[in-house]
């Protein structure tokens, strides 16, 4: 749900990391946090454990610049991925604008992917959205690792709706920027068609 | 979902409105968030305040405390309060979607907050119904002027441009 303040002439849309546990969702924020100009950024929050696993949330608020003399915001959030955290997970999808599906591409985690996938679907059609028409882009994370299964098997696996699909290795920030990219545009462009 | 559109009239009131509770209650801050974490005004001495956290780590925990209600069977809490040794956090659910957060000190008392945040919160509902109301009409007109009809794709690109 984009918030227009006509009133002092800024947009704000949230975009929400979703993915199975250690999948990388924290990585991208911090990516992006670290390469960030500070005036175009706020504080990364990071509601974590003390083993730095996403206990509710992590949260991003960016400042991409004006469009059209509106000052654009976005507010980026990841989940907690472990399966029994999913009553956080699934509050942090209210009022949500573009979803980043974060996919770890080790052989191991193809169920895992899955299964997040199953419950993005899901939680989502609980807050009255559908995947299938929601702003959406999948990355592929981890492709520097050795067990990392190929792209063509994952993007069948995973691939929902022919969404943007990026590959990408978040803490080197191989396609960060470009998932953003992808996901705000189509964020913004959904403002043109209300 | 219906996005959430703000317009100068009623910010102004709103404005008006959280400026007269800080007064009243003698607050150094108050700001009202929607519960998704996005700040709608605040009001105070926010030089030294971090409003952008503030907003999301307050709709966070509502959103939390929500959870927590449904749980055990409540509909909400409609008010929660944290007391710190200098500083104290007094937060009211303000009709569906509004949250309401008083900030004091020793030269308020939480008796009195509460009976501020009480009248106030009924100013705010009013406002936001009428906000509601122009959120609902507003969808049906084709010629309300969005910046965003006329978006491009250059636009969107100069965004990105480092
Ligand atoms: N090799 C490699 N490691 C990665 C990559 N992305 C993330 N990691 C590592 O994976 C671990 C987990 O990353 P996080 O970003 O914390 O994962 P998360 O998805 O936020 O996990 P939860 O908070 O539990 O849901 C960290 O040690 C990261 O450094 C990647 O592309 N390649
Ligand atoms: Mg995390």
């Amino acid at each position: 749900m984009t918030f227009i303040n006509y009133a002092a002439r800024e947009i704000n849309c949230k975009i929400v990391y979703y993915g199975p546990g250690l999948c990388g969702k924290t990585t991208n924020l911090q990516y992006i946090y670290d390469r960030t100009n500070p005036s175009a950024k706020g504080k990364l929050i990071s509601l974590a454990t003390e083993t730095d696993r996403t206990l509710f949330f992590d949260f991003l608020p960016l400042d991409l610049g004006t469009v059209r003399g509106f000052k654009t915001r976005f507010h980026l959030y990841t989940v907690p991925g472990q399966v029994f955290y999913d009553a956080s997970r699934k509050l942090i999808l209210k009022g949500v604008d573009g979803v980043v599906f974060v996919a770890d591409s080790q052989e191991a985690r193809i169920d895992a992917n899955i299964e997040a996938l199953g419950n993005l679907e899901k939680n989502l059609k609980d807050h009255g959205f559908a995947l299938a028409t929601i702003p959406y882009v999948l990355q592929l994370n981890k492709r520097d690792l050795p067990t990392a299964v190929a792209v063509d098997e994952l993007f069948r696996q995973l691939n929902f709706k022919g969404e943007p699909t990026y590959e990408a290795c978040a803490p080197q920030g191989t396609g960060v920027f470009d998932t953003l990219k992808a996901v705000a545009k189509q964020v913004l462009m959904e403002l043109r068609k209300k | 979902m219906a996005d959430f559109l703000l317009f100068d009239e009623e910010f102004h009131l709103i404005k008006d409105v959280i400026s007269r509770l800080k007064t009243d209650a003698q607050a150094k801050v108050v700001f009202v968030v929607d519960k998704n974490g996005q700040q709608i005004a605040a009001q105070g001495d926010l030089e030294s305040l971090d409003t952008t956290s503030l907003a999301s780590l307050t709709a966070g925990n509502v959103a939390a405390t929500d959870g927590l209600a449904k749980l055990i069977g409540e509909k909400e809490f409609p008010v929660l309060f944290h007391e710190g040794e200098r500083d104290n956090v007094y937060i009211a659910i303000v009709g569906q979607r509004v949250i309401l957060v008083v900030i004091f000190d020793e030269h308020s008392s939480l008796g009195l907050v509460r009976l501020r945040v009480r009248k106030a919160t009924q100013d705010l509902e009013k406002i936001f119904e009428t906000i509601q109301r122009k959120i609902e009409s507003e969808k049906d007109r084709k010629d309300l002027d969005s910046p965003f009809a006329e978006i491009t794709d250059e636009d969107i690109d100069s965004l990105f441009r480092e």
